[in-house]
């Protein structure tokens, strides 16, 4: 019975350890920088980092399941492109963008998970591809022009506030219950994980593998629909180069969030703590006055840090 | 007096956060010898062997080998001075050479430091291959070798660092009975060489045929160390599970029922003209050797292998399986061969273990009703007697029977009413065994129709009430439990 005290006590410690450092990185800011615990700077951080949340969500869904997106980046800007042409003032109301958005993100979903199931293409491959697939089809819809001139309501999304809360939070938490929901108390969460940690078992106990992988992968590009219509929304335009290089950061947090790349262990607490680290750390070295150049070591070196960290409390 | 030994562990203790592992544990070894080690799962066998091989550090207790007290530190040390290790699980590297394999991390260099030389590695791995006897040519690739080749290979290493001390730990938990003799013709010709061969095994029958000596642990403790002529099976086994099993095969007396499952003319890629069927309240034995297609056809009639032709029926209907939840609404369940690749999610918990394949009874919905689930879950592992500190353990930290357990508390949630069992007491020990033969019965006397494949004869005779005898993907012989016996199985088998 000792063994088994031990070993729940290092699962909390590595349950709850980067939420510990979390917790102390905000408080070695708070120290340095008077600035930073104050609600006008929280807020700050947390649209700064709604983005990249909502993607990281999504592709916590896809790396629990036992795969990867590489492509994410570049949905988000097709989806950008997309919406936003439907989005010039005085044509469609708001619900046509957004839906079409979304719907493109789901159908690039669609298609990267039939062809990792069907066509049993690795998904490091396939997510590759479509990476610069989507990239091509965002600057062919824009003519490699930023599509501009964007309703009021359309701006509303990016740039508005809803009881003055910036809406791209509020759709950010929104994203966060409703995932933690599916992944912890719905079956196809559960099959996720099962899928993820053992697929052969998963599919010995009457599990339909490639609906659960097909799931996913819609779930993290449609998420990634709706946070290319924020962002397009947010700078008021939709630009088919935006978003480059944003699904590492968006693996990064999950990676820190202590998701294992490997599949069947993770969750969306740890993603969200994980953006949240990444949030905070650009934030307080902007303000401590630190040139990107070193935030970019900073970021890296957090990144291994966490997973070591992780695997440290693990042994 | 004790000049005869070549290998003394004496003292041996050894705790791990929570558990004492190993308790004053002692291990006297001849030179060329065979001696075998014996204990349930958990009785500190693995540990005391890796010990022995430098993996662990002993707490207390010291290791005297050649009259000399030795520490290692590393298992480097440990080959350095001539103990190797063939692991139950082997780790070859399947795309190099089988000499290269042989060799790693001790090839003979060429005129240039750090060039291999090519043609002396080959020559003494051929050498030392053919000594034993084996047909191998060593410039083959790894992965073109059956498990029992790599385990040969895996020896013909050991020789090559010129090991006077040969760990093995179950080395025939995955070979047939056949590749099992050729590799006992090689322990003898090991002995001759003055080898001493540790031995790790649950099969009593061929620890009898191959040990000279037989030392016997139980919960980390040292229990006796018998001369095999000195002692019986049934003493053997109550000093092994610390109590008197009378027998472990209870004897049923069961009418049969209807006709539950009914296989005509199945075919697939490693199997034809598969003809049986299985009733209610009924054992049916699936005897042969391995690779003969065993898992085949039950993995196909279960949904996990493609099935050319040929019908499936059961309680006389006709049924198309395409899938496991096919069959699974069927009622058949399966418990699949290896639990650890097809069974459990082993990072998953106990609980999402137990429930997975029936989650669907347990759900409002797509949400899953929490408590509902964890009550199912609790009296799972009452009832299966699982042995696990709370239903939200990790799979992965539970015991090898315990693991076994925890698959079949998930297969039989669907309460199938033809439940398939392949090699269901692989790896587990006795105390184990026995529960789920007492579960089997149980099953079968409630009128469940029970298929089991398993390689251990006095399993397959103590347990069936018939017996198919499969030999290359056909069915060569039907035989009653009373007409059986372990030769006539081999004759069929083999021939």
């Amino acid at each position: 019975m000792d063994l088994a005290k031990i070993k729940s006590s290092s699962g909390y410690l590595s349950k709850y350890g980067i939420f510990i450092a979390f917790v102390v990185i905000c408080i070695m800011l708070s120290v340095a920088t008077p600035y930073f615990f104050t609600t006008q700077n929280i807020i700050i951080v947390l649209r700064q980092v709604s983005i990249n949340g909502i993607l990281a969500i999504g592709v916590t869904f896809v790396i629990i399941a036992g795969g990867i997106d590489l492509s994410l980046g570049s949905v988000l800007a097709l989806t950008g492109v997309v919406a936003a042409s439907f989005a010039h003032p005085g044509t469609y109301a708001l619900l046509v963008p957004v839906m079409l958005g979304i719907l493109t993100g789901v159908i690039i979903g669609a298609i990267n998970g039939l062809t990792i199931t069907l066509g049993k293409v690795a998904p490091f491959i396939v997510t590759l591809g479509m990476m610069t697939i989507a990239r091509g089809l965002a600057l062919v819809w824009s003519d490699g022009r930023p599509v501009t001139n964007l309703s009021p309501a359309f701006n509303y999304i990016g740039g508005g506030d809803f009881l003055r809360i910036p809406v791209p939070i509020l759709l950010f938490v929104l994203v966060i219950i409703v995932s933690a929901v599916i992944l912890n108390y719905t079956r196809i969460g559960r099959y996720i994980y099962a899928v993820g940690g053992n697929e052969n078992a998963a599919k010995a106990s009457g599990i339909r593998v490639n609906g659960v992988k097909l799931f996913a992968y819609i779930m993290c590009s449609g998420l990634a629909g709706l946070a290319g219509i924020i962002l397009a929304s947010r700078i008021t335009t939709g630009q088919p180069n935006a978003g480059i290089a944003y699904e590492l950061d968006a693996i990064a947090a999950v990676v820190i969030g202590g998701t294992s790349l490997l599949g069947g262990r993770g969750s969306i607490a740890g993603t969200v703590i994980g953006v949240l680290i990444i949030g905070v750390i650009n934030n307080g070295l902007d303000l401590l006055n630190v040139t990107s150049y070193y935030q970019q070591i900073i970021k890296g070196v957090i990144i291994v840090g966490a997973v070591l960290l992780d695997r440290k409390n693990a042994q | 007096m004790d000049s005869a030994y070549l290998l003394r562990a004496e003292n041996i203790s050894k705790s791990f956060p929570g558990v004492k592992a190993l308790d004053n544990v002692q291990l006297h070894v001849e030179k060329g010898k065979v001696h075998a080690v014996m204990g349930e799962n958990g009785a500190g066998k693995s540990t005391l062997m890796k010990i022995l091989i430098g993996m662990h550090a002993p707490d207390a207790g010291q290791i005297i080998y050649k009259e000399q007290p030795v520490t290692f530190k590393s298992v480097h040390d440990a080959l350095k001075a001539g103990f190797s290790m063939i692991h139950q699980e082997l780790l070859p590297f399947p795309e190099l050479s089988v000499a290269e394999n042989i060799f790693m991390g001790n090839e003979p260099t060429a005129a240039i430091p750090g060039w291999i030389n090519r043609k002396k590695r080959n020559k003494d791995a051929q050498l030392l291959v053919d000594q034993l006897g084996l047909q191998i040519n060593v410039t083959r690739r790894m992965k073109t070798l059956s498990i029992a080749e790599m385990q040969m290979v895996e020896i013909a290493k050991a020789l090559s660092n010129n090991a006077e001390v040969v760990i093995m730990d179950e080395p025939t938990s995955a070979i047939s009975d056949r590749e099992a003799n050729v590799l006992f013709d090689i322990i003898r010709d090991l002995k001759q060489r003055g080898i001493a061969v540790i031995y790790i095994s649950h099969k009593m029958d061929e620890i009898l045929k191959i040990a000279d000596t037989i030392s016997v642990m139980r919960d980390g403790k040292y229990i006796a160390t018998r001369p095999v002529g000195a002692i019986s099976k049934e003493a053997l086994i109550s000093m092994i599970v610390g109590r008197e099993l009378n027998t472990i095969f209870e004897k049923r007396n069961i009418v049969p029922g209807e006709v539950a499952l009914s296989v005509k003319g199945l075919a697939g890629l490693k199997f034809k003209d598969i003809d049986f069927f299985v009733r209610g309240g009924e054992i049916l034995g699936i005897a042969g050797l391995m690779g003969a297609g065993r898992t085949e056809i039950v993995n196909a009639i279960f949904g996990l292998e493609k099935i050319y032709s040929g019908t499936i029926a059961v309680k006389g209907k006709p049924v198309i399986i395409r899938s496991p939840g096919d069959a699974i609404r069927h009622g058949i369940g399966l418990i699949t061969e290896d639990r650890k690749s097809t069974g459990l999610v082993l990072s998953g918990t106990v609980k999402h273990n137990i429930t997975l394949a029936a989650l669907k009874n347990y759900c409002k919905g797509p949400f899953i009703e929490m408590q509902k689930e964890r009550s199912i879950a609790d009296q799972q592992i009452q009832r299966f007697a699982i042995k696990t500190p709370s239903a939200n353990q990790v799979v992965n930290f539970l015991s090898g029977g315990n693991q076994q357990k925890v698959v079949l508390a998930k297969v039989l949630l669907n309460d199938p009413d033809i439940i398939i069992l392949d090699e269901p007491t692989r790896g587990i020990d006795i105390g184990a065994k026995a529960e789920i033969y007492r579960l089997m019965n149980e099953l079968a006397a409630k009128g469940k129709a029970i298929i089991m494949i398993s390689s251990e004869l006095p399993e397959v005779l103590g347990m069936s009430d018939r017996i198919l005898v499969v030999r290359n993907g056909m069915i060569r012989a039907e035989l009653t439990g009373a007409e059986a016996t372990q030769e006539k199985i081999m004759q069929y088998a083999m021939t």
